[in-house]
């Protein structure tokens, strides 16, 4: 899993059936620092989360099993919604 | 799997349902040498490692699923030991 921050949300209306209903957000991964890291993706929420948030997500087949029975193409998924998090150094997170 | 080192701790009291009592740690890969390699990711502890300590941690969604006992559980990377220690005899192959 890594950490992001949702920055935009994605709308799609022709789309696989199983992604009827899915929210599509906009992610930003970021270091334990807060900073932004690699590219933008979009994934799957299954938590609730919106714009400006910050979340964790899973990649890779593992994101479709919080929406079994249904199987959903996605290869990302946002599983938690981050209340806070602390370092080794002492700083804490959200930056 | 990886060796890494836990530079973080994570809360989230909102998490998908099979992710409930999860502990959620940040790791950062390390080479050999015990020197960051590679992006640091989130990943679920089975063994109680905290932070500081050198682990070892699977990177991969069925294995970390497994370390959960939770075969349903949608992460990708799991703790699944505390290094003691790591010996190395040869440095990289030329």
């Amino acid at each position: 899993m890594q950490l992001a921050r949702v920055v935009g949300t994605v709308v799609a209306t022709r789309k696989d059936p199983q992604l009827d209903g899915g929210k599509l957000l906009l992610l930003q991964p970021l270091t334990p620092e807060g900073t932004s890291t690699g590219r933008p993706l979009v994934a799957v929420d299954s938590v609730g989360s919106g714009v400006g948030e910050y979340v964790f997500f899973v990649r890779g087949r593992e994101a479709s099993y919080p929406f079994l029975p249904a199987r959903v193409p996605t290869d990302a998924a946002v599983v938690g919604i981050v209340d806070s998090w602390s370092l080794a150094s002492g700083a804490v997170g959200p930056p | 799997m990886r060796v890494g080192e836990i530079v973080g701790t994570v809360v989230s009291t909102q998490k998908h349902s099979t992710l409930k009592g999860a502990k959620l740690l940040l790791v950062q890969p390390v080479d050999t040498a015990g020197l960051a390699a590679g992006t640091s990711l989130l990943a679920v502890d089975s063994v109680g490692a905290g932070i500081g300590e050198r682990v070892l941690v699977v990177i991969e969604g069925r294995a970390a699923g497994d370390a959960l006992g939770r075969k349903t559980a949608p992460v990708d990377a799991a703790i699944v030991g505390i290094v003691d220690r790591l010996d190395v005899n040869e440095g990289p192959v030329q």
